[in-house]
Parts: C-alpha cells; sequence; structure tokens
C-alpha cells in the first residue's frame, strides 16, 4: 500500500483553516488596534470582537452578551467551577457533582475545592462510557451548589444525555455546567433547549488557533472574576482582547457548527467501517458507547501491546493518534478514563485513540485498518505477554473477559 | 518527548528479537501491569554468551533498551554481561528522556534474571554472584535527574 499521511488526532487539537486564517490575517497585520482605543483603528477591532461573539451566540443559540473569551477551554472550566463554587459556599451551598472520567481541568479544579472544604462526587462511569440523569438525581443534595459535567468525553468519545442531567438541575434549582470542548462542531448544540447554565468551549479544537476558547453564562447568573484588571469583556474577564484569535474562533465555531448533521453522517460512516475492521483482529474492544459516541472517535484496545509502541509504528506509517497508555500520559498509571471504565491496566496501556478529521476518506479507511493490522500483528510478535495469552497461562486469564475471542491460543 | 535517533533505530529495527528453544539461560523481568516486560534468552559456551535473544512487551524505550543489551551482552564474556549497568544501556543509546530511565533499569535486570537462571541450572547458587532481584514497579518511582 501506497504510503499515506493521515493526521487523525483531532481531539488534540486542528489545523487552522484557511477561512480562519483569512479571518485572522487582517487583525495579525494592519489592522492592529486595540479594542479599547477610540479611533478607528480600535473601533475596527471592537467590532470584529463583537461581531465573533454574535456568530458564537448565534451557533449555540444564546445572546451575545451571554459570551465570554477567554484563553483556553481549560480556563473557562476553571472559571465556571471555581467562580460558581465560591459564590454559592456564602451560601452554604458546598457540594459539588461531576464525573469520574473528566477533563484534568475540571478534575484539579474540584480537587483544588475539596481542599478548600467542599465535597465533591465523581460519578462513577459504567462499562459504556455513558453516565445517567438518574445517577445524577441520586447524588444531589440540598447542599448541591453545581453539576459540571462534560458533554462528550475526549479519549473515547461517549456522549453524555446532557438535555436530561440539564433539565434534572433545572428541577432542583442546580446550576449545570458543560465542558463541551471535544461536542462542539460534531453535536448540534442549542444551550437554551438543552438546559445548560454554563458552556466550555476551545478554538483549536475546531480550526481555530490554539490560545482561544470562551465560557457561555446564562444571563443573570452572576460570576466573580477569574482574574482582574481592565473593562474587557464587560469587566469579567479583563486582559486587552485576543483579536485576530477571536475573529477567528468566530468563523471557526459558524464553519465547525455549518452541517453538522450531513457531516456526521458521512464521517460516522467512515469511522464504523475503521471500527469494523480493526476489531478484525482478536483480542481487541472497542472503549466506550458505539452509538452514543462523537463521529469522530474510534477507541480500541490491542491486548499484548503497548500503545506508545502502537503510536511510533503507526507514525513511522505516516498515521499521527495517540493513546492512553502510562507511557503516553508520562505517569505510572494509564488513563485515568480508561480505567473509570473498570478496564484493567494491561489492556489501558493497550488502547489507541483515533479522532477522525472532516477531510478523512474510504481510502484513509482502508489505509488505516491495514496499517493497524499489520503494527499489531509485528508487536505482538515481539510481545511476552502476547505469548502468555495465547499460551493460555494463568496469569493472563482475567485479561480475556475484557476483548474478543482470541482464536489464535494454543 | 523526544526519543533519540539511537533510540529510534532500535525499536524500529530491533536487534536480536525471538527465542532460543535451547537456551541455557530465560530470564523475565517486569509485569503486564506496569506495562512493560522484557523476556531475555542466552547461550552460553564456556564463558561466553555466544547468543542471545529478547522479547519485550513495552514502550520505544522498552524495546530499544532491550534491543541494544543483547548486543552489547552478545559475543562477551559472562564477567562483561554481569557488569553492564543501565547507566551503560542509556549512554549507547545516546540517553534516554528521564521518564523512560526505568526502561534502561529493566534491560539491565533482565540480562541478570537471564544470569541468575543461566547459573540455578548449573547448580550454583546465584545470589553471592548477583544479589537479590528488585520488585519491578519500584523503578517506575526512581530519581528522573539521573
Amino acid at each position: 500500500m501506497e504510503k499515506r499521511y493521515i493526521y487523525a488526532d483531532n481531539a488534540a487539537t486542528t489545523a487552522v483553516s484557511e477561512n480562519v486564517l483569512n479571518t485572522m490575517m487582517p487583525f495579525l497585520t494592519t489592522q492592529y488596534g486595540n479594542p479599547s482605543s477610540i479611533y478607528k483603528l480600535g473601533r475596527d477591532a471592537q467590532k470584529v470582537v463583537e461581531e465573533a461573539r454574535e456568530k458564537a451566540a448565534a451557533a449555540l443559540g444564546c445572546n451575545p452578551s451571554e459570551i465570554f473569551f477567554t484563553s483556553c477551554g481549560t480556563e473557562s472550566d476553571n472559571w465556571a467551577i471555581r467562580a460558581t463554587a465560591e459564590r454559592l459556599a456564602a451560601k452554604g451551598k458546598n457540594h459539588i457533582i461531576t464525573t469520574a472520567f473528566e477533563h484534568h481541568a475540571v478534575l484539579h479544579t474540584c480537587a483544588y475545592l475539596e481542599k478548600h472544604g467542599f465535597t465533591v462526587t465523581y460519578l462513577p462511569v459504567g462499562e459504556n462510557g455513558v453516565i445517567t440523569s438518574e445517577q445524577v438525581a441520586e447524588a444531589i443534595t440540598d447542599k448541591t451548589a453545581l453539576v459540571t459535567i462534560m458533554y462528550a468525553n475526549n479519549e473515547i468519545g461517549t456522549i453524555q444525555p446532557i438535555p436530561e442531567i440539564g433539565k434534572l438541575c433545572h428541577e432542583k434549582g442546580i446550576l449545570f455546567h458543560t465542558d463541551a470542548v471535544q461536542a462542539v462542531g460534531h453535536v448540534p448544540i442549542n444551550v437554551a433547549e438543552q438546559n445548560i447554565d454554563m458552556l466550555s468551549l476551545s478554538g483549536h479544537k475546531i480550526h481555530a488557533q490554539k490560545g482561544i476558547g470562551l465560557l457561555y453564562v446564562k444571563k443573570g447568573i452572576p460570576m466573580p472574576n477569574l482574574i482582574f484588571g481592565g473593562g474587557q469583556e464587560r469587566g469579567k474577564r479583563p486582559g486587552t482582547e485576543n483579536v485576530p484569535a477571536i475573529a477567528g474562533l468566530g468563523t471557526a465555531i459558524t464553519d465547525a457548527c455549518a452541517n453538522i448533521v450531513e457531516k456526521d453522517e458521512r464521517i460516522t460512516k467512515i469511522r464504523n467501517k475503521i471500527i469494523d475492521g480493526i476489531l478484525t483482529i482478536e483480542g481487541t474492544r472497542l472503549n466506550g458507547d458505539r452509538e452514543k459516541r462523537l463521529p469522530s472517535n474510534i477507541n480500541i484496545s490491542f491486548l499484548g501491546v503497548e500503545g506508545e509502541a502502537l503510536l511510533l509504528l503507526l507514525d513511522s506509517k505516516g498515521i499521527c493518534a495517540s493513546s492512553g497508555s502510562a507511557c503516553t500520559s508520562g505517569s505510572l498509571d494509564p488513563s485515568h478514563v480508561l480505567l473509570s471504565l473498570g478496564l484493567p491496566h494491561e489492556v489501558a496501556h493497550g488502547s489507541l485513540r483515533l479522532s477522525l478529521g472532516e477531510d478523512i476518506t474510504d481510502e484513509d479507511a482502508d489505509y488505516i485498518i491495514e496499517a493497524v493490522k499489520e503494527v499489531v500483528v509485528r508487536l505482538r510478535n515481539m510481545s511476552p505477554l502476547w505469548e502468555d495469552i495465547t499460551n493460555g497461562k494463568e496469569h493472563t486469564k482475567k485479561l480475556l473477559p475484557f476483548v474478543s475471542e482470541i482464536t489464535s491460543a494454543k | 518527548m523526544l526519543y533519540s535517533d539511537k533510540v529510534m533505530d532500535h525499536f524500529a529495527n530491533p536487534r536480536n528479537v525471538g527465542e532460543i528453544p535451547d537456551a541455557d539461560g530465560v530470564g523475565e523481568v517486569g509485569n503486564a501491569k506496569c506495562g512493560d516486560i522484557m523476556k531475555m534468552y542466552i547461550k552460553v559456551d564456556g564463558d561466553t554468551i555466544t547468543d542471545c535473544k529478547f522479547k519485550t512487551f513495552g514502550c520505544g524505550a522498552a524495546v530499544a533498551t532491550s534491543s541494544i543489551a543483547t548486543e552489547m551482552i552478545k559475543g562477551k564474556s559472562i564477567d562483561n554481561a554481569l557488569s553492564l549497568t543501565n547507566k551503560a544501556v542509556v549512554e549507547a543509546l545516546e540517553g534516554l528522556p528521564p521518564q523512560k530511565i526505568h526502561c534502561s533499569v529493566l534491560a539491565e535486570q533482565a540480562v541478570r534474571s537471564a544470569l541468575t537462571d543461566y547459573y540455578k541450572r548449573k547448580g550454583v547458587d546465584p545470589e553471592p554472584i548477583l544479589g537479590k532481584q528488585s520488585e519491578h514497579c519500584d523503578l517506575h518511582d526512581l530519581p528522573t535527574d539521573e
């Protein structure tokens, strides 16, 4: 097979689109004004910032005054959670509900709050990687200040029942935040219809540049500042506006949210082809629910293979992907997301995440399937763990229920 | 994280992969839970390690360290293999990222484990020569500034 170059790590970051770059270019060159300045150069900069705000609001189904630009998704998460927690703590509400497989931007903010007198409930995630609104209902107490649950998981792509959870929170008078960094552009979002009070979004996941994000905050919710300074973003998020990035983000959101249904349908078909193709390999499993899943996400574990080695060999074949192995996370333990599904470490170490871009083709899918097959065979041939598995060694038997049948077992 | 060209070469084209069916010593270190296992086979003639092969489950560095370790002891004396250190493995690979140093320790231990087995098969107590083998998962907690 002729070598291809396939970027299949769009959940990590995406390329800046030509459309976005064209929007940004004037504000990186001749239109360099500060939006706070009174003269035309400044007014033009302010105008493009407000236009971007309108575009974001139109895409999310809210009012432009409810959009605050931030530096990234992480900042948006930190702000939403800390501001709400600290404000409601004064009213005796010191309980937060989240899930065990959130992004670290949420988990580490919650851990910080736990050190400052908060109680946090980390809802366990079922084997399919989807939590239920019933779980949330059971966790709510009269002290609950906030429920924060991601829209779609970054590693396994599972989509959570956000509208139902939001409805429940509203019935109970509890604020609801969602980290929608992975969902925007893949799932139709309407904050009003879906009962969302706060929503975090990141630009570089939808073909804007890195270092730009936003937080949607429903009108009427007071937001104490995370940082202090001038009057930008109505004094709520000071600091001179990143005008080119904001302009680009406006275009990126519009583009990402256009034709979601058609786009999803096409990508889902290719995704399913890749999943089915890879799952013909023995000793594998699809991590996360197959249906309630981002059209772009594939996460598969290969028994007897280590994730980083898999990535390096795929890289040599021109495929960029990612893994939840400990070696790629830089820590002792493999991904907390995969462990939250109840997977043993051994199965989590051998995981591969492919996150497809809109430009993925049928030919790319064929190439990926063949490359993965070849690489897995190569690594298994030199794996003493695979040798023990196929020889039916006792210590490997506990791993077998997690994967498809190993037909080459002796 | 950046691997040296030497590490990438040994990962992409590992030397001495496989098994020796009539090996004189076989050692296995690491465990699947931690994400790396190395199995090393040696063939000994007199005082010389005439052949050495390995199988590894693990990351790029785990494969590269085991590959180069086999090169470093193959055709050499047992004394030479006994004195193989993880530092020598790191140097031969032109460096390893700090969080991958434990892979070099694992490679050193795989060699020592194969030699332990060799002595046991010969009816020689390996402990005075090789000491006790340590638990693998502790290796991850080694200081990373080495």
